[in-house]
């Protein structure tokens, strides 16, 4: 005999489903209605076509992407140096941070003291101490001056990323240290095969979302003079009056944090899922 | 604050003594304000009975004098007044307000009557702003360290190799990269005060900025540097001038532009640009 609902279940069924479509509904038009008031106030307003002309010019946006694209390799070359150089600087910061042993007191006070500077220090002045003053020094060489703002940069990150690294690295539990001491292992070999793959993997997300953030610092060096995307934009608006250009950038920003704000979130679900599960994936 | 007013003053009497002497044009617009029907009581201003005149912050010499442009010292501060006096507003009913350059130029409901902080008119700015006829013709010039490679520089060929710099979105920076198309990419910074830094610690050969720019930095500001020389103009201008930025549409515009042609034929801005700004003698034509 096959199942026959009860009509009461039909009642409850229909009702749900009733209740369903009516929030669908309810949610639908309170989109539409405040998107269309969105679009009527911001369209509608005296100012609109002046602003549209100003904002968001075919032409203005298509003169200035050569430009805007030329400097985005300055910005894409920065980014791709400067993450190595914090995740390089930043690791060694944790672990020298984690030494233990009173032997080890003067580095840690200086790893300490480092994260404690650098994350209070806005990039901008650093960049204008290193960008400025070092070329100042007139050495028989200085490096160029984008080679000093990444350099800035890199120890402006790794402060932050240091602290990351150094929260994946306590949050190995004590008991993973001791099972890896007492089979053996050195104080370096635990920490290579034992605390730190399972510290990186912790803070993979945090990481990432520093990565992004770095994604939009790094085109700070343009105050030492050199040009990235959005200072060639500026460049742009400077010639026409016209802030398009700033639009163009934004946009292509945008377009170039989506996949990497993708994979973090990839990376934080798969990792939640990992932990809190119970190893089912 | 005397010597201003004594500086006006004696603006004042050569101006009379103009209309005293002159052709009947000149006496038509020398009749004071209301000859073009431009009066304070009739002008559309942000504050009734006010003008509001609009520059960044800060402002330079010899523009202006230590960064106060209501002391009415500086060439900018000065032509700003004598704009307002023609158009019968005397000194007390001036004010100034600081206004950042992205500010000046976008859409949307302005701050100030007019701007005034070197904006040079050109055709593409007058799609965004309206501009006020020309009250300064200038040139860029190319400045450089005593020491500098390019000190003794003779003509533009002569720059191609040099490390050169501006400030972002001037017509300095154009001429880099249009009159003098160097070979490497022109350093650009967010101000001149960035940019002379960068010159003093060696990483730019050469800095280009208008000319009376160049005599205010290599005379009062930066040790041993010099002017290497003048640019001509970018391609395709006859004359690079600067003018007072209006709201696009703005009502005040040609009442503006009639008190800037004024105090041009009158002598006025020829005499003020005499007293605030050092000639261009000296300055090197490069070609």
């Amino acid at each position: 005999m096959t199942y026959q609902p009860s009509g009461l279940q039909l009642e409850r069924v229909a009702y749900k489903r009733s209740r369903a479509l009516r929030s669908v509904l309810i949610a639908a038009a309170s989109t539409v209605v405040l998107g269309t008031g969105l679009v009527v106030a911001v369209t509608g307003s005296p100012g609109w076509q002046k602003v549209k002309e100003t904002f968001l010019d075919l032409d203005t946006a298509r003169s200035a992407l050569p430009a805007v694209l030329d400097g985005l390799v300055l910005n894409l070359w920065l980014l791709l140096f400067c993450a190595a150089g914090a995740l390089a600087l930043g690791l060694l910061v944790a672990v020298v941070k984690t030494l233990r042993g009173a032997v080890f007191f003067p580095v840690r006070a200086l790893a300490t003291l480092y994260t404690y500077g650098f994350r209070g220090m806005p990039l901008i002045i650093v960049l204008y101490v290193l960008c400025y003053g070092v070329p100042g020094l007139r050495f028989e060489w200085t490096p160029p001056v984008v080679v000093l703002g990444g350099f800035a940069i890199v120890i402006t990150y790794a402060a932050y990323i240091a602290e990351v690294f150094r929260a994946g690295i306590e949050s190995v539990h004590p008991s993973q240290r001791a099972a890896a001491r007492s089979l053996g292992l050195t104080y370096w070999q635990t920490m290579r095969h034992i605390v730190l793959p399972q510290a990186v993997r912790r803070v993979g997300p945090a990481l990432l979302n520093d990565l992004v953030a770095l994604q939009k610092d790094v085109g700070l060096v343009s105050i030492a003079g050199v040009i990235d995307a959005v200072r060639a934009a500026q460049i742009e608006v400077a010639t026409s009056y016209n802030f398009t250009p700033y639009i163009v950038a934004g946009l292509i920003f945008v377009l170039l944090a989506i996949p990497l704000i993708a994979v973090t979130d990839w990376v934080t679900l798969r990792a939640a899922r990992r932990q809190s599960a119970g190893g089912t994936s | 604050m005397p010597r201003a007013r004594l500086a006006l003053a004696v603006g004042s009497a050569a101006l009379l003594a103009l209309a005293g002497c002159g052709t009947a044009a000149d006496k038509k617009s020398d009749t004071k304000p209301d000859a073009f029907g431009c009066t304070a009581d009739k002008l559309p201003t942000l504050a009734k009975g006010k003008l509001t005149i609009g520059t960044d912050n800060p402002v330079y010499g010899p523009w202006f004098v230590d960064n106060k442009p209501e002391s009415g010292q500086g060439f900018e501060s000065a032509v700003a007044y004598a704009v307002a006096d023609k158009l019968g507003y005397p000194k007390d009913s001036v004010v100034w307000t600081r206004v950042t350059f992205n500010a000046a130029i976008a859409p949307g409901p302005k701050a100030y009557d007019f701007d005034i902080n070197e904006f040079s008119i050109t055709e593409d700015r007058r799609k965004a702003v309206d501009f006020s006829t020309g009250y300064y013709d200038v040139k860029q010039t190319v400045i450089a360290l005593k020491s500098s490679k390019i000190a003794g520089a003779k003509s533009i060929a002569d720059l191609k190799g040099a490390n050169l710099g501006a400030q972002v979105g001037t017509t300095s920076y154009k001429a880099i990269t249009d009159v003098i198309k160097p070979t490497d990419k022109p350093g650009v910074y967010n101000n001149n005060d960035d940019a002379k830094a960068a010159l003093a610690n060696g990483t730019l050969d050469g800095l280009v900025v208008d000319l009376p720019t160049a005599f205010y930095m290599t005379g009062a500001e930066i040790k041993d540097s010099l002017i290497v020389g003048q640019l001509p103009p970018l391609p395709g201008v006859q004359q690079e001038q600067f003018g007072l930025v209006l709201d696009k549409g703005s009502k005040l515009t040609s009442c503006v532009s009639q008190a800037v042609d004024q105090l041009r034929s009158n002598g006025k801005l020829a005499e003020l640009a005499k007293q605030w700004l050092a000639g261009a003698d000296g300055a090197r034509e490069l070609s």
